[in-house]
């Protein structure tokens, strides 16, 4: 018997006590239904509830909302059940008085009632974000019937909405606005929609579900304002300054559990009122239930948990207490036509394994998290069905070691002999399934190509296509080789993939990514068919080049993907300080450059500064926080970035050339400086280094860049593809140009061939020693005019490409990337 | 029980798959993490192999990649993941309301008594 409840009694004599519910809602008529199925003679029972009806199903607000359903068809417990089992409902008139000591309650009417035992079932109210304009006529939450009253009476006049809060709740009121005709905006402050549930990629697919529906979905927006035009709302205004016009504001952030009474009775509350394993308060002959309380730390905002607590009140207020031991909750998106499904922990890092299906063709994304052998989470979009059964084996934390590899593919597959190894189930396969869902492969039709002698991955690929869209068949094409060709088959394909997320070459992206002009990070994993849900420390940077050379001026670069060096646009030292170069066109400089540098170095009391390899100066040790002051001076002066850091043009050695050696036979300075100005600020593969010699004697190192130029008599000589690092590589000769402008023009085609083609990663060293000078030869004089069309592609992005990172970070921009969140001082935590 | 915790503000400070950094005066520096599936953590910013400042890292899951020598740190436990070996102290914490807490004996422990 529980510690809190003194009250003894010979259990199940009728002794008429008397209990006290506030709440006549879904937790606390539940618990009341749990009372009378084990003992109903045992309470004399009273119900208080401040909505004027009876008890209905709260969470088919959003069907009554979207006309789905009418009032009458959610109601759970009518008048007649009130009656039939005398208990006496005193709906609209709700209790503003617990009286612990006489054991009573009062109601707002005065009505006075006592008890032996008391119910508080509050549930929670919900959350209104306080900016001005709040409580402005026009301004709702979703709550209860009323509130889904007033949102079908704006409804019926038109016009357009605003919900706040892109969770579970948000979008279902949005969604039922949309139903009604009003045109909605949702203002999400997070990136992700319903991001307590949901990860990036499958908030990815919500988003633009949602938007192909018509709604706005905005994400990241924090709203400052609600605006008023003759005393009703009129619209609401972002922080960021954006204003959206609104005949209605739903408020839809979330919910506090509702403890005033509790509170103002003395009960134990934190964030809800206090309960233990049978659901007694602070007070023995207090009984809380609901969302209205905190159980081991634990509030819960969804209906299966309570059931659970109400089952364990009942026991105990039957006196055959059993105990509550928390709730492991799932949450599924109510609006038709979605599938949205959520359950456990899916951040959990360590020792965890992520399992992923993708289905682009379907807009299917399936992740389960695995830990020691047992499912520890889930989230499902496009395809649900299974979601039950993966909760399921959560909750039950069965081992899932022997269904492991048939787990993502679902329960249908997974059970009934359960087909550990992939290749059995896929020979289970009839001859008509179909394997390839992009290009409508069978089965049949990939083992008759493979029987016909393609004997490998891509062989079937470019026979039968299967596999040869999305790549998400790749398994089973694999499994289809091994069990036709037996010992024969050579094993999994030999193409070096991106890493280990995807079973795809760079090519493979690289062409696919131009091919379904795909726009963003997500977007490529979901279309491309990750196996990771966001990927990894090397495809994020590669994908995000990849779209960035793809969408010149329209991608936008995601900062958060890139390497240390580029997203602070210094290089970090082993200190973790930065060494900040900048640029000095061609390895010129003047007074005016070397007096900022060397302000800077005392100004920041930089430690060292040193000549670099690349003819320009490095200053040292320059703390994250300085970096924009740093560059803010050195602006001052007329020096941008040298992007000693990026994968990017980094520097145009040069030599004095004819304009002072005795042996120059051109302005190789000149033509250094004319070409750094052409290509600094361009985003390549890898770094990306130039240089140019005013003669063959070769000062400026020019057949160890990836673009050299050698002056000569009758012009210029172009290099290309030499390296001076790990593997010392000799330029090949790319050909020989008369002028000044030929020799940029090819210098940009080269550049925009190898941004176009090789990998990420790659120097145009290793590239050309990949695909063969002659490759590179035929691709740039396939036509008269194709060196002059990838010049034009590279300037065009160069256009974009050439403001200097440096000023918008003295400006401004990205500034929490330097600034610390706060220092916490030791005298503020001594408190 | 919020005296126990530290009111760091915001969740909004921190995007997703990003970290900032959080000096503590006269105790180590903390990096508090926001990942890409919401989950927030806070570990001490210097990284196990050779003190490199993880809040400068690619984050991804719930894994961090130094910016020095590429350890893969695990945010939730503060270990080094794969072959390599180390671990880094990691900051209980807990989101509320919107805002991010916290633990204030953990986060002075670091300071020289
Ligand atoms: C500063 C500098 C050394 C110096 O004091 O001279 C330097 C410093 C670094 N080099 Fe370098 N390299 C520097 C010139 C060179 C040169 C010589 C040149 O450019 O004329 C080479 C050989 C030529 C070449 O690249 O082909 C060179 C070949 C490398 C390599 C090997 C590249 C390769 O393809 O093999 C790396 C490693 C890498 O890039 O992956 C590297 C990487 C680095 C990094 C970025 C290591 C890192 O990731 O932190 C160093 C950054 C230090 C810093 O904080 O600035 N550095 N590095 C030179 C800066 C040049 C500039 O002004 O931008
Ligand atoms: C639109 C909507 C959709 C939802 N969808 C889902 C879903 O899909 N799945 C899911 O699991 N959950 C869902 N929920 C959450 C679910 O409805 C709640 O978890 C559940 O209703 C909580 O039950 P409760 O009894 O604790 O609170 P309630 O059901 O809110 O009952 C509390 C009652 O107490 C009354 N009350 C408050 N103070 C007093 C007082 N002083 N005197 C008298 N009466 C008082 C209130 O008026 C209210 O009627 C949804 C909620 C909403 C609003
Ligand atoms: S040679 Fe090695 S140590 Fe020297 S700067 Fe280059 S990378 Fe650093
Ligand atoms: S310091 Fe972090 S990996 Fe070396």
């Amino acid at each position: 018997m529980n510690a809190h409840s003194g009250i003894e009694m010979a259990s199940g004599a009728p002794t008429g006590e008397r209990l006290v519910v506030i709440g006549n809602g879904m937790a606390g008529c539940r618990a009341v239904e749990e009372i009378l199925a084990r003992d109903p003679a045992r309470y004399a029972v009273t119900i208080f509830g401040a909505e004027p009806r009876v008890n209905y199903n709260r969470i088919m607000l959003s069907p009554v909302l979207a006309g789905e359903k009418s009032f009458d068809d959610i109601v759970i417990n009518t008048a007649e059940w009130y009656t039939a089992n005398g208990i006496e409902l005193i709906a609209g008139d709700p209790v503003i008085h617990v009286d612990r000591q006489h054991q009573q309650v009062v109601a707002r009417s005065g009505r006075v009632e006592s008890y032996d035992r008391l119910l508080i079932a509050t549930g929670s109210d919900p959350f209104v974000i306080p900016v001005p304009g709040k409580d402005l006529p026009g301004v709702v939450t979703f709550r209860d019937l009323d509130d889904v009253d007033k949102m079908l009476a704006a409804a019926e006049r038109g016009g357009s909405a605003v919900v706040i809060g892109g969770g579970l709740l948000g979008l279902e009121a949005a969604h039922g606005l949309t139903l009604r005709g009003m045109q909605v905006t949702v203002i999400h402050l997070m990136p992700t929609l319903m991001e307590r549930q949901l990860d990036e990629a499958a908030g990815w697919l919500l988003k633009s579900e949602l938007e192909r529906r018509g709604q706005m979905i905005l994400t990241g927006a924090d709203t400052e304002a609600i605006l008023e035009r003759d005393g009703h709302v009129s619209g609401v205004r972002l922080k960021d300054g954006r204003e959206i016009a609104a005949d209605l504001v739903v408020m839809a952030v979330g919910i506090r559990p509702n403890t005033t009474l509790a509170k103002a009775a003395g009960l134990e509350c934190e964030r809800g009122i206090m309960v233990d394993d049978h659901m007694v308060t602070s007070d023995p002959a207090v009984f809380a239930v609901g969302e209205c309380v905190q159980h081991q730390g634990q509030c819960y905002g969804l209906v299966a948990p309570l059931w659970e607590m109400c089952r364990a009140l009942a026991d105990h207020a039957t006196d055959a207490p059993t105990g509550y031991t928390g709730s492991v909750t799932s949450t599924k998106l109510k609006v038709s036509g979605i599938e949205v499904f959520s359950a456990g922990d899916f951040s959990d890092a360590e020792g965890t394994e992520d399992i992923v299906m993708r289905d682009a063709a379907r807009g299917v994304y399936k992740r389960v998290v695995v830990k020691d052998d047992k499912l520890i989470g889930a989230v499902l979009y496009g395809d649900t069905a299974d979601g039950t059964w993966y909760f399921d084996l959560l909750k039950k934390g069965e081992d899932v070691s022997d269904i492991r590899d048939a787990l993502i593919f679902g329960q249908a597959y997974a059970s009934g002999g359960a087909p550990a190894d992939p290749n059995a189930a896929v020979a289970a396969l009839s001859d008509d399934a179909e394997i390839c869902g992009c290009n409508g492969v069978s089965k049949g039709k990939v083992v008759a190509a493979i029987m016909a002698g393609a004997c490998s991955l891509d062989a079937v690929r470019s026979t039968c296509k299967a596999s040869a869209s999305c790549g998400s068949c790749t398994g089973q094409v694999e499994s289809l080789l091994s069990v036709a060709l037996g010992a024969d088959y050579g094993g999994a394909r030999t193409v070096k993939t991106v890493c280990k997320c995807t079973s795809f070459g760079h090519d493979d992206v690289r062409r696919e990514i131009v091919a379904q002009a795909m726009k963003s990070i997500p977007e490529v994993m979901q279309k491309l068919h990750w196996s990771t849900p966001d990927g990894c420390a090397s495809c994020r940077p590669a994908l995000n080049y990849y779209l960035l050379c793809a969408l010149p001026g329209e991608y936008e670069d995601d900062q958060k993907s890139r390497f240390v060096n580029e997203r602070m646009h210094a290089n970090i030292q082993k200190d973790g300080t930065y060494s900040v170069v900048p640029r000095m066109w061609g390895g010129l400089t003047n007074p005016r450059e070397l007096r900022a540098i060397a302000d800077v170095v005392e100004k920041y009391d930089a430690p060292m500064i040193k000549v670099t390899g690349g003819q320009r100066l490095d200053i040292f040790g320059i703390k994250k926080e300085d970096l924009p002051a740093v560059w803010a001076d050195l602006n001052a002066a007329g020096m941008v970035s040298g992007h000693a850091y990026g994968k990017s043009l980094r520097t145009v050695k040069t030599c004095v050339g004819s304009e002072w050696c005795r042996f120059g036979t051109q302005d190789s300075t000149g033509l250094g400086v004319k070409i750094e100005q052409m290509t600094w600020g361009s985003w390549m593969p890898h770094k990306f280094k130039i240089a140019v010699s005013g003669c063959p004697r070769n000062c400026a190192e020019s057949t160890i860049k990836d673009f050299g130029v050698i002056c000569v008599d009758s012009g210029y000589e172009l290099h290309v593809g030499g390296n001076g690092g790990i593997k010392v590589r000799v330029t090949d000769l790319l050909g020989k140009v008369a002028t000044e402008e030929e020799a940029l023009e090819y210098c940009a085609a080269f550049i925009q061939l190898y941004r176009e083609q090789a990998h990420y990663l790659e120097r145009t060293a290793p590239w050309i020693e990949r695909v063969g000078l002659g490759h590179v030869t035929d691709q740039l004089f396939a036509e008269p005019d194709t060196v002059r069309r990838l010049a034009l592609r590279f300037r065009y992005s160069q256009q974009f490409m050439q403001d200097d990172p440096w000023a918008k970070r003295a400006a401004g921009a990205d500034s929490e990337l330097h600034q610390h969140l706060a220092e916490v001082r030791p005298l503020e935590l001594a408190q | 029980m919020i005296g126990e915790w530290l009111d760091i503000g915001p969740v909004t400070q921190i995007a997703p798959g990003n970290a900032r950094t959080l000096p503590v005066r006269g105790g180590e520096e903390l990096a508090v993490f926001h990942t890409l599936d919401n989950r927030f953590y806070a570990l001490v910013n210097r990284c196990p192999h050779k003190g490199g400042p993880l809040s400068q890292g690619i984050v991804h899951g719930g894994v961090v990649t130094c910016p020095l020598h590429n350890w893969n740190i695990s945010l939730k436990t503060g270990e080094a993941l794969g072959d390599d070996e180390g671990c880094v102290p990691t900051i209980p914490l807990r989101v509320d309301a919107g805002r991010i807490y916290l633990l204030r004996e953990a986060v002075v422990r670091g300071i020289a008594a």
